[in-house]
């Protein structure tokens, strides 16, 4: 491939299609998931086994969002945002079930153990 | 577009660039390379991105040359496989 055929392709590849260019070393490290990280790849993983959407669903959406969005969110904080695009457009939820769900979920607290200090909570009241 | 390049058969990737959701490299379009073999039919993710009913079409590892994709590789004859869909590519 030459320099011009080079031009031309970067003037009409989309802006993920970055296959074939230069690239620095390869990183190593180990990455360390957060538990909702993890949440996130399985409830992926569990729509592709339940046929709600495919891989391919989840990676149009990321194409969609932009470079920007590649360079401002982290890995699965795309994931969730292609997550939930793909269960909006198959149904699987409204708009409004899902606004009604997180204002529950964020009364709960915003860590984990005041989430479980709210449910102990509930509990004991009841 | 023909139902089974059989596996040696000198293939052409479409140069083409329309937008979509699409599995074929940019930077292999436009580029000829054999068939190393047939991978069998897979639902078309041009579709399936869509969540439409997708067709299923055969999948082809295509093996190319890495001077045939790149000009002053280090190691010419050193090849690349990719994997792509038949009504991506055209005899050569």
């Amino acid at each position: 491939m030459t320099a011009s055929d080079w031009h031309d392709l970067a003037q009409n590849r989309r802006w993920h299609d970055m296959g074939g260019g230069t690239a620095g070393p390869v990183p190593d490290d180990e990455h360390d998931f957060a538990l909702w990280e993890k949440r996130v790849d399985a409830l992926v993983i569990l729509c592709g086994l339940k046929g709600i959407f495919t891989v391919d669903g989840l990676r149009r959406v990321l194409e969609d969002m932009g470079e920007a969005a590649f360079e401002d969110l982290t890995y699965y904080d795309r994931w969730v945002a292609s997550l939930n695009q793909n269960l909006l457009e198959t149904g699987t939820y409204s708009v409004a079930e899902l606004g009604a769900k997180m204002e529950e979920v964020a009364a709960r607290g915003t860590t984990y153990g005041e989430a479980a200090a709210t449910q102990d909570g509930e509990t004991a009241n009841a | 577009m023909p139902d089974t390049f059989a596996p040696g058969t000198r293939v052409t990737v479409r140069s083409a660039f329309p937008p979509g959701h699409i599995r074929t490299p940019a930077y292999l379009r436009g580029a000829t390379g054999e068939v190393e073999r047939v991978l069998g039919p897979f639902g078309n993710p041009e579709r399936l991105a869509y969540n439409l009913p997708a067709e299923k079409l055969p999948l082809y590892r295509v093996r190319f040359r890495l001077g045939d994709l790149f000009d002053g590789a280090d190691r010419p004859d050193d090849t690349l496989e990719a994997e792509i869909f038949a009504h991506w590519l055209e005899p050569a």
